[in-house]
């Protein structure tokens, strides 16, 4: 039986993140350093560890899909989709809270001196193929070795990009807001509750999609026991196996 | 190991002597989309960084089409069948297949820079030029090599191979293009060539690295059947 | 509070609220993955009852006692 111990989980991620995002409107300082747009700044407590933690995920899908290779276990492929999926998700949001941050700081929607979000958009744009791909082959068991070897090998590309575009960024603009170093006392402490809350969130909502895509299944088992026909169209997400 | 990729890499070529079909295609390909360059930039003659990305886009895009023909005579005609039942290391099909395609981009580069110079480049190909494009160009070619035959192999399986082959293949390449370009553009400066970055040669030979090893550390999942 | 708040401050708002309509359609797909669990919970229910019916009372007797 799959026990997640969602609701304690589920308490750690609304606590951590009401804390973080009520230190971030109300006791983090107003950046002073940058010209003039010190409360734009704000969008950091969000922007940054949504990126972080996506990053963290889509290599979490990785390291699950290695598993999945060396164990021959499909549970770790379903871990390796849900990690994946999730993490895409987080993507789209890092890519629009980016682009407003752009806007509001540069005027533009789109700077492509900003390394992070172009390697973002990079990776983006990989693992967008993720899901058709694993569409796009039939045989179940072949698809989730193929979507394994592909989740590793992006996986692996995620850090390499990044240090790949930051050479090539010829850094123009200021950079108070990668590194949690060189800020001050409150906003970082601010920053890396942030960060845990959404980790947490993270964690908490793999879970709830790991729970989900086990109890189909296990309903799914329990339909062809109880003697009916089940048909399972193609699909691209994984089979969880009872 | 070494018998077993000699022999494979002997087939890839002459199957590609006899019939000549994957060279050809690329290398015209590369000549048709220089001149598309010409026409869309409105320009008769680039140099520097513009000159740099139109030869490392113009490579990038012919080497797709070498990609996605890569897998498909083993895949149809049964030479994957044929190789899983030879008792030979399966790293050795990964090894020739990266030869192969390594060597057809060779050729196709040879066809492509020549004709980049004649109809596009605005400063003299020198020897030194030469010898710089060709040493950004080499380590190009093993870091294009080596991921174009993980993704096609990746790809050959699928139903929607041509469609499943640029798009992982592009991302992946990425900074196969960043160094690329990072490299040629100052080898094409209009007042004479400056010396390679380091730092890019630095990068890219460390993608090609770590890419030939995980392609090393994969490829056996992708052909068990 | 209003009259403090930055003419940037639209900015801050919607990548917030970017954040959360996120996480509200997230929970919107989880629901109707939900409900859709529910509606196949409820037919192997009826499968369970069909088959509890048409089998000897004695072999049926504990298979009616799930709770609905």
């Amino acid at each position: 039986m799959y026990a997640p111990r969602l609701r304690i989980w589920t308490a750690a991620t609304v606590v951590t993140l009401v804390t973080g995002y009520a230190l971030a409107a109300f006791v983090a300082p107003i950046d002073a350093n940058e010209a003039g747009d010190g409360f734009l700044q704000k969008i950091f407590y969000l922007h940054v560890p949504m990126a972080i933690v996506a990053l963290g995920g889509f290599i979490f899908g990785g390291v699950c899909a290695a598993m999945h290779l060396r164990t021959e276990d499909s549970r770790w492929d379903v871990r390796s989709y849900v990690a994946i999926h999730l993490s895409l998700i987080l993507a789209v949001g890092v890519l629009l809270t980016g682009s407003i941050w752009a806007h509001g700081s540069w005027g533009h929607w789109w700077v492509w001196e900003e390394p992070t979000l172009v390697s973002f958009l990079i990776i983006f744009l990989l693992y967008c193929t993720y899901q058709p791909l694993r569409f796009s082959i039939e045989d179940r068991e072949k698809q989730s070795r193929y979507a394994s070897v592909f989740a590793i090998v992006a996986g692996v590309f995620v850090p390499l990009n990044f240090m790949a575009v930051r050479s090539a960024t010829s850094l123009v603009h200021p950079r108070t807001f990668d590194s949690a170093d060189n800020l001050p006392g409150a906003m970082r402490t601010t920053f890396l509750v942030c960060l845990l809350g959404m980790t947490l969130l993270y964690i908490t909502l793999w879970k709830y999609e790991m729970t989900n895509k086990d109890l189909s299944a296990r309903v799914r088992a329990a339909r062809r026991r109880l003697g009916e026909n089940v048909v399972r169209g193609r699909s691209a997400a994984p089979e969880v196996r009872v | 190991m070494r018998k077993a990729v000699a022999a494979l890499l002997r087939k890839e070529l002459r199957l590609e002597l006899r019939t000549p079909q994957v060279i050809p295609a690329m290398a015209l390909f590369s000549v048709a989309t220089l001149v598309v360059f010409h026409f869309s930039l409105q320009a008769n003659a680039v140099d520097g960084d513009l000159a740099g990305g139109i030869l490392t886009v113009t490579l990038l895009f012919s080497a797709i089409l070498g990609i996605n023909r890569l897998f498909v005579a083993d895949h149809e005609e049964g030479g994957f069948d044929g190789f899983l039942l030879a008792p030979v290391d399966r790293t050795a099909m990964l090894v020739a297949k990266a030869l192969a395609l390594f060597a057809f981009l060779v050729l196709l580069e040879v066809v492509a820079v020549a004709a980049f110079a004649l109809l596009l480049l605005g400063p003299d190909l020198t020897l030194t030029v030469l010898g710089r494009t060709a040493a950004a160009l080499a380590l190009a070619d093993v870091g294009v090599a080596v991921i174009g035959t993980l993704v096609g192999a990746l790809a050959i399986q699928t139903r929607a191979r041509d469609l499943i082959v640029p798009l992982i293949a592009l991302p992946l390449l990425l900074p196969v293009v960043i160094g690329t370009a990072q490299l040629l553009g100052p080898t094409f400066e209009a007042t004479g060539p400056t010396p390679l970055p380091g730092q890019w040669l630095t990068i890219l030979g460390l993608y090609d690295l770590v890419f030939g090893l995980l392609a090393y550390a994969l490829f056996d999942f992708l052909l068990e059947d | 509070m209003n009259d403090h708040l930055p003419d940037n401050g639209g900015y801050v708002a919607a990548a917030y609220l970017i954040f959360l309509a996120l996480l509200l359609i997230y929970v919107g797909i989880m629901a109707y993955k939900m409900s859709k669990l529910q509606r196949s919970v409820a037919e192997l229910d009826a499968l369970a009852k069909r088959d509890a019916e048409q089998e000897p009372a004695a072999e049926a007797a504990p298979r009616e006692e799930t709770p609905a």
